[in-house]
Order: structure tokens, then sequence, then C-alpha cells
């Protein structure tokens, strides 16, 4: 990625990200009402997250230790003591007044996670500045249409436990944001932490950002950067969205630093929201003081304590990171680095899949063959998740030792996989109602002696070096009998004229 | 340590109360009382005492990720001045909300 200032684009993009992930729990996290996803408005709701006088909140065992997980997992540094505070707003969503978040001493801080762009090198090493556990807000629907009508509250999504993550400004383009972001959703669905759902919002994504613009002076480069006053852009629903709301607001910064030469300092921080049908960001109207949040330590909840002994267990219980894994998965399979790649991209239970079948055929490359070229075309066409793919490792393995012991060739092997996923029934019955028999050695070389019989010219060539000359008897093989396996035909042919 | 009536204006805004003048008047004054008595505890030394987070000397009190019976609707709304038997009705709010 070209990250310098160039003639074309004489800036430098810098972005920051907050997301804000969903943790995987059962229930809330002061409470003990359900977090599914889709329920009737106002059916998971209880006096605590209500915020109902007189009610206390718990904090979910669950939902720290899953908080804790991602944090190790981001590389940050886990406090060994932290606590909660008050965020205090006031809007109809936040039935409480004020949010149970954590202000000055959050439960991580300082971590990294690395984005390798698709060739394999370092993209961009992304630094974070903390995670912390906080809970989220209701949902409000507005009728924009009719203007003036109610707002409806729904507090089912009150008091379900997020984690935020904060980067550092640290990312230089809208591309590289976006693998970013993919690299962080793949860590924490591997993890467990989250399922990263952005259209159920469980996954939500701030980015601020502002251009570095290198000032001419009059005899050349003052070396001084000029910086654009930073934006905060909201309401981007899918990653692509993201990079198009970046790629946008660069544009729109660097024409407007032309215009006006605002630079930061001058300007307060702006709020825009992304459009994503106009495809433009659109200045938020300012909430009057709302920065002010006046946080105060909560005094319903007691702080947390973590010692090094939970941290060495709640990385003993992770798991393997991706990008460990796919390190793992290239050398134990002796597969290339894109294949791994491909592989753990696809998620958890596609790798379990693979080496399930790896393990059955006994052979790395030959698997994954088959999962990119059969598996995962097949899966990407269908649609649906590899739990429900029905052609199950086993099915795969037996396809492919079929084709290992010369019964049929591979792109037989294809006809045969797509047969069995069309129909749900076993190889063994579709091998035999395809008419698909191994075919004899004694039935091979009566066709190989027929055939050349028929072609004395292809006889001369090959006799004359030009063994290439054999593939014509190939096809009319084939025609002859479709279940011929063309390698050990050709090399049967090649053996009977060399003996001739 | 006095405060200013715009001290006391931006509270109020944060607060969403709609103070008159009149109000502003008589609160920037009580409200400096109250300070003033408070703030007698700066004249304390605490530099070598740690910072407060809680008075409790407890720890570490959590629940199992286990469901609870959640309220009805109905039961959820009673008592709210508006709904429409499954929604919580305010008055319009246009713009951003969410955790921030």
């Amino acid at each position: 990625m070209t990250t310098q200032p160039t003639a074309a684009e004489p800036f430098t993009t810098i972005i920051g990200l907050e997301v804000h992930v969903q943790l995987q729990t059962k229930t809330k996290l002061f409470c003990g009402c359900s977090t599914t996803f889709g329920a009737a408005p106002n059916t998971q709701v209880c006096p605590t997250c209500l915020g109902l006088p007189g009610s206390l909140p718990v904090m979910n065992r669950h939902a720290f230790d899953l908080a804790v997980r991602a944090a190790l997992a981001l590389d940050c540094t886990i406090a060994p003591f932290t606590k909660w505070d008050r965020k205090n707003y006031f809007y109809p969503d936040l039935p409480k007044g004020y949010q149970i978040s954590q202000y000055d001493l959050p439960f991580s801080s300082d971590g990294r996670l690395e984005v390798i762009d698709p060739k394999g090198a370092l993209w961009r090493d992304v630094r974070i500045i903390r995670v912390h556990l906080e809970e989220d807000a209701g949902k409000s629907m507005h009728d924009e249409a009719a203007g003036t009508a109610d707002t409806r509250i729904d507090l089912n999504r009150a008091g379900t436990p997020l984690c935020e993550i904060v980067t550092q400004p640290d990312l230089r383009s809208p591309q590289e944001s976006r693998a970013w972001l993919n690299e962080l959703k793949l860590l924490l669905a591997y993890l467990g932490v989250s399922d990263c759902n952005m259209q159920e919002g469980s996954l939500r994504v701030d980015a601020n950002v502002n251009l570095h613009i290198p000032l001419a002076g009059e005899g050349g480069a003052d070396g001084r950067l000029a910086k654009t006053p930073i934006v905060e852009i909201k309401n981007m629903n899918s990653f692509r969205s993201v990079e198009r709301a970046l790629v946008y607001e660069a544009a729109r910064q660097w024409e407007e630093w032309q215009a006006t030469k605002a630079e930061m300092g001058n300007t307060p921080k702006q709020t825009r929201g992304w459009d994503d049908a106009a495809g433009v960001t659109r200045a938020q109207r300012h909430k009057e003081e709302s920065s002010d949040y006046r946080y105060f330590p909560e005094p319903d909840l007691v702080p947390v304590t973590v010692s090094e002994a939970d941290i060495a267990k709640a990385r003993a219980a992770m798991g393997d990171p991706p990008t460990v894994l796919r390190k793992a998965l290239a050398e134990k399979w002796r597969i290339p680095a894109y294949d791994a790649d491909v592989l753990v991209n696809q998620g958890r239970d596609l790798v379990d899949y693979f080496e399930d079948l790896a393990t059955r055929v006994g052979e790395g490359k030959v698997a994954s063959n088959w999962m990119q070229q059969d598996v995962l075309r097949t899966l990407n066409e269908r649609g649906g998740t590899i739990g429900e793919f029905p052609v199950r490792p086993e099915a795969v393995a037996d396809i492919i030792g079929r084709v290992t012991k010369g019964d049929f060739d591979t792109s037989r092997g294809r006809e045969i996989f797509a047969e069995v996923l069309a129909s749900g029934r076993p190889v063994a019955d579709v091998v035999a109602s395809m008419g698909i028999a191994a075919v004899s050695d004694d039935d091979l070389v009566s066709l190989c002696k027929e055939l050349l019989a028929a072609n004395p010219k292809i006889v001369a060539d090959v006799q004359g070096g030009k063994e290439q000359a054999a593939a014509g008897l190939i096809g009319q093989a084939r025609k002859k009998n479709p279940n011929v396996n063309p390698g050990k035909f050709r090399q049967m042919c090649l053996d009977l004229i060399r003996g001739m | 340590m006095a405060l200013s009536r715009q001290d006391v204006a931006k509270v109020g805004l944060l607060a969403r109360l709609a103070l008159s003048s009149d109000d502003l008047d008589r609160m920037t004054g009580e409200l400096s009382k109250i300070v003033g008595l408070v703030s007698q505890l700066e004249e304390i030394d605490t530099s070598a005492v740690a910072p407060l987070a809680h008075p409790l000397d407890t720890q570490n009190v959590f629940r199992d990720d286990v469901p609870a019976p959640s309220l009805t609707t109905a039961e959820a709304l009673q008592s709210s001045p508006r709904h429409d038997g499954s929604c919580f009705l305010v008055p319009a709010v246009l713009g951003d909300s969410g955790a921030a």
C-alpha cells in the first residue's frame, strides 16, 4: 500500500477505529435477562435493565471472562485491578440516565493487532489503546417520514455486554481499515468472544479520520504538516460501508482543506453520519455539551481483581488465534500459505472439516485442493454453513481414495461429488448408479490394443519420439468407456507401443 | 470556592432543568455554599492516599451466565406515562443514540 503523499493524493489519511462488539453471553451484563436477538420489544427486560429504583447490577462472570479473552488475543496488558464508572447523559434509550462503563481504570490496555495483505506481507501493525467492558443502550425507533410522531423505545438490548476496542490512529487507508476489521472479526469469532454479526448490531464501528498534508514552503517543502480537523464517522453498517465512508470522507476533507485551510485545533471535532444510499457523510447535529459525561465510580459494583493465575487460565482456554493457526496449518499439512489463509479465513468450523478430511486422506495438499475447488466453491454457491454442508469429510475422502486407487480420474470424481451433493446418497451408490466401475486391467489392455490397431499414424508418431501424440488415443478411449483412467491408459499405450 | 452563574447554568443544562433567571441567582448562591462546605476537604493532605475505587473492601462479586425470568411486557410498561402495548413512547428524538 502506498501511504506516502503522491501527486494524485497529496496527503496521508490518518484513521483510528472505535469498535463495539457484543459478547456472546446468554444473559445481559448485570442481570439475568436473555440477550437473544430478534425477540418482541420489551420482552427481555427486568427492573435492573429498566433502571427501576432499588435494583442493583451484578456482574456476569462469563462476560468478564470473554472480555479478558478478547483483550489477551489483542495482546493487551490486563490490569490487576479494575472498576466501573457511570457515564452520565440523558437519552430515552438509556433508562438509568447513565451507562455503566469504564473510565480511568479499564481492565486492559496497550495491545496490538496486525493486518497482513493478501500477498502475505505486513500491511499495518495497529496499536490498541484500550479494551473495556460496558453495557449497551436500548433501541430507539423513529418514524422519520411522520416527522413529529413519537419515538418508540425497546429496551431488550439495554444492558447487553459490549467490549469497546479503541485503536491508535495507525491505519493509513480505507482499504487496510477494512482488512483490519476483517481480521478483528475473524479473531473474535475464532475465540468465541462474539459472533460479530453487523446486521444484528453485534459489531459496530465508528471511525476517526483526518488528513496530514505536507506543506510546500517558498523554496520547497518547509517540513510542516497541516492536519485537517478530525471527523468521527458513525452509522456505518457494514465493513464495505466503512471503506466507502472513509474514501468519501478523505476526499471531502481534501476539498474542504483546499477551500478553507482549516486545521485541527481551530475547529472542534465534528461528528458526521454515513448515508449509505447517498454515499455521503453528513454533519450531525451537535449534541449540546454531550461531551461532558461527568464520570464517577459506580457505587453499585465492586472492583474486580485479576491475578497472574487467572490470566494464565484464560490464556490456556483461549485456543489458537487465526495468525497462529495459519502457520500451524501450513506446516502440519504441508500446504502453501495461500491455502492456509483461505481455509482459516472461512472460520474454525471449516478448518475442522479440512483437518478431518486431510487426516482421512493422509495428504494435506490433495485435501486442500478438494476444499478449495469443490467444497468451498459449492458452499459459496449454495450458501449456508460448513456444518450444514451435506457432503461430509468421510464422503469426500471416499471419492479421493477411489481417484488415488485409479478407479477413475479427478474430473470423474468431481462429477461424483456433484451427484452425492445433489442426491444426498452415499458415494458407493452414486458410483454404482452412474455405471462407474473400475475398469479391469484386462479390459484396459484389450481397449489399448483395439485402438492402437485402428490408429497406425499415432503409433508411428510415438515410435518417432512424439509421445504427446498418445493424447489422441485418450479421447477415443473415453468415448468407448467413460470410466477409463486417462493416466493409466496413456501409460499402458506407451508401454505397448514400445513393446511392438 | 465560588460558582459562577455560567457554571450553574451549565449544570442545569446537563441535568435538563429549565432554570429561570431568578432560579439561577438563587441556586448560584446556594450551590456555592454547598461546594464551599465540601471544599474544606481540600485542606487535608491526601498525596499519600490511594484513590478510593469503592468504599466496601470487597472485590470480585459475580453471577453466573444463567438466564432468569424477565418481566412481562405489560409489567415492564405499566409505570410508563405513554406506551403502545409493546414499546415505551417518548417525544420524537432525532440524531445519534446508542452506547458511545
